[in-house]
């Protein structure tokens, strides 16, 4: 018999408190138990989680206005520049953005210990940020410049952005030359003298939904320690389904593009990070609740770190150089073992994206729909999903 | 005896002196050398395992001499609140004094493993891996 639910009967079972709640990790030992049907039947709602650096990361600030008004032609917060070509005194800063002054990679590696992400979880922090600000002057807004110093509560609207977040796979980075490499997947030692990968596997929230059957746009989501919403597909959205010796490989994959109000959310959960060598992000807690509306989206939402690959890809080279191919396939259950085996070679690995952060925000998101204060948000619009069949493109130079 | 694990500083008029030759046939030391590193200042730093009962007599030695002697658990702190647990610093870790406890895949901090290489204090991507002096 197949079961099918629907958001109404799940959003009300959990208003009156009634839902029942298990994080990913939770439903894997449920299902094993108890099979695929008892378990859709019992649970309603499935919480995922990942805590990681997310580059594609930022905020729009809109800081208010001075008097007499100014229209921001250039904006830093802390030093770091924030984009101002919008309207008046508005500006985005990205996690990715460094210090003018910063001195880069002049001095090899570079450290890149303060950089826009750095500047989000200040402000989160609710500590006191650097605002300076130049223009060119108008008859509608005459002032020039402006340094003073602000602080998240006193400024208008904080909108944390982030176009690309999420990722639903990523590669497990290994380094096949002969120089140690310094990558945003952390130090590679020359000659695979270590391997670092970055999802959370089995609690990884589009690894629970491969086919977006039920993050969609709209989807009401814990970000960043508060609520946020999934605002459209991430950049570089390019679900797919890859068969390798008979297993179905979810690929580098989807991403999501979220949204929420930055005043709600929390410096643990945004934090500043810097990557040797390469620079400075942002590191992001979501959590998305997947609804058991069925048996199909269960089998999904129940994969375990067995069943789940990430492709092995060549930092020292091939991704430098955008030669296509990886080094084979390698399941998360041995990535989180500690060793794998590339080239016949056993090679430590190490997670960047943090279990014991993404297990809490799985608990803490289960805590929050069984409480009955958030409920379940039916996607206003779908995602492409593998079946979609869109196709990556590169820059043409001619 | 359980050697003493010590970090030796020490500035460049030092640096040219044999040191370690006088801990072990004055004080009748067994000195393991740890780590060793002379910048291009020529200031030294050194980590080493003493052991032997004129340890305290050594190690006055060398600090008449001007040499700053710590506990080498003074060394690297762990910022426990800027720590978010990834993980990400247990590859690199020459000595495994970070490592990943499974299935938890919590990281611990073994101290008594640490020998100051100090690398995860530009490895560690949220800066939480500190220098005590």
């Amino acid at each position: 018999m197949s079961i099918e639910k629907t958001y109404a009967e799940i959003n009300a079972k959990i208003k009156t408190g009634k839902a029942v709640v298990v994080t990913a990790e939770e439903l894997i030992a449920l299902v094993e138990e108890k099979g695929l049907t008892e378990a859709t039947r019992e649970v309603d709602v499935v919480t995922t989680g990942t805590f990681a650096p997310m580059c594609s990361s930022g905020a729009f600030l809109s800081f208010g206005h001075t008097k007499p008004r100014m229209k921001m032609q250039k904006v830093w917060l802390n030093g770091v520049a924030a984009y101002a070509g919008i309207a008046a005194v508005d500006a985005y800063l990205g996690a990715a953005e460094l210090p003018e002054d910063d001195p880069l990679n002049n001095n090899f590696p570079g450290e890149f210990r303060y950089g826009g992400g750095h500047v989000i979880q200040d402000l989160v922090a609710r500590k006191p940020v650097k605002l300076k600000a130049i223009a060119y002057g108008t008859n509608c807004y005459p002032r020039k410049s402006v340094e003073t110093m602000i602080t998240l509560d006193e400024i208008n609207e904080a909108i944390l952005f982030n176009p690309r977040n999420a990722y639903q796979n990523y590669n497990c980075a290994v380094n096949l030359t002969d120089r140690t490499v310094y990558t945003y997947m952390g130090m590679l030692k020359p000659q695979l003298g270590n391997a670092n990968y970055s999802t959370s596997g089995e609690l990884s929230p589009l690894l629970k939904d491969p086919h977006f059957k039920t993050i969609g746009v709209g989807t009401k989501i814990f970000l960043g320690g508060g609520v946020g919403y999934v605002a459209w597909n991430g950049t570089q959205h390019f679900p797919a389904m890859t068969n390798v010796d008979g297993k179905e490989l979810g690929g580098a994959g989807g991403t999501l593009a979220v949204i929420g109000d930055l005043k709600q959310m929390s410096p643990k959960w945004l934090v500043g990070t810097s990557f040797l060598g390469y620079g400075a992000t942002l590191s992001v807690g979501i959590g998305i609740p997947i609804p058991l509306l069925n048996e199909e989206i269960t089998r999904y939402a129940a994969m375990k770190d067995e069943d789940l690959f990430a492709p092995i890809v060549d930092y020292g080279e091939a991704y430098p150089s955008f030669t296509p191919g990886n080094l084979g396939y390698v399941s998360y259950a041995e990535l989180k073992s500690g060793k794998i085996t590339v080239q016949g070679k056993e090679i430590q690995t190490s997670p960047l994206s943090s279990m014991p952060r993404a297990r809490e925000v799985a608990a803490t998101l289960k805590e929050w729909i069984q409480k009955g204060d958030f409920l379940l948000t039916e996607p206003v619009k779908s995602l492409p999903s593998p079946a979609d069949g869109i196709v990556a493109h590169s820059i043409k130079e001619v | 005896m359980a050697p003493k694990r010590i970090v030796l500083r020490f500035g460049s008029d030092i640096s040219v002196k044999p040191i370690v030759y006088r801990l072990v046939k004055d004080f009748d030391l067994v000195v393991n050398i740890v780590r060793a590193d002379v910048n291009p200042q020529k200031e030294g730093t050194m980590v080493l395992e003493v052991t032997g009962d004129q340890s305290e007599k050594g190690l006055a030695y060398l600090r008449e001499l001007g040499v700053s002697v710590q506990d080498l658990k003074q060394g690297i702190v762990r910022n426990e609140e800027k720590c978010v647990m990834c993980g990400a610093c247990t590859g690199l870790c020459p000595t495994g004094a970070l490592y990943i406890e499974r299935p938890s895949m919590e990281v611990h901090f073994d101290e008594d493993q640490c020998i100051v290489c100090m690398l995860c204090t530009k490895i560690c991507p949220m800066r939480a891996m500190e220098v005590h002096l």
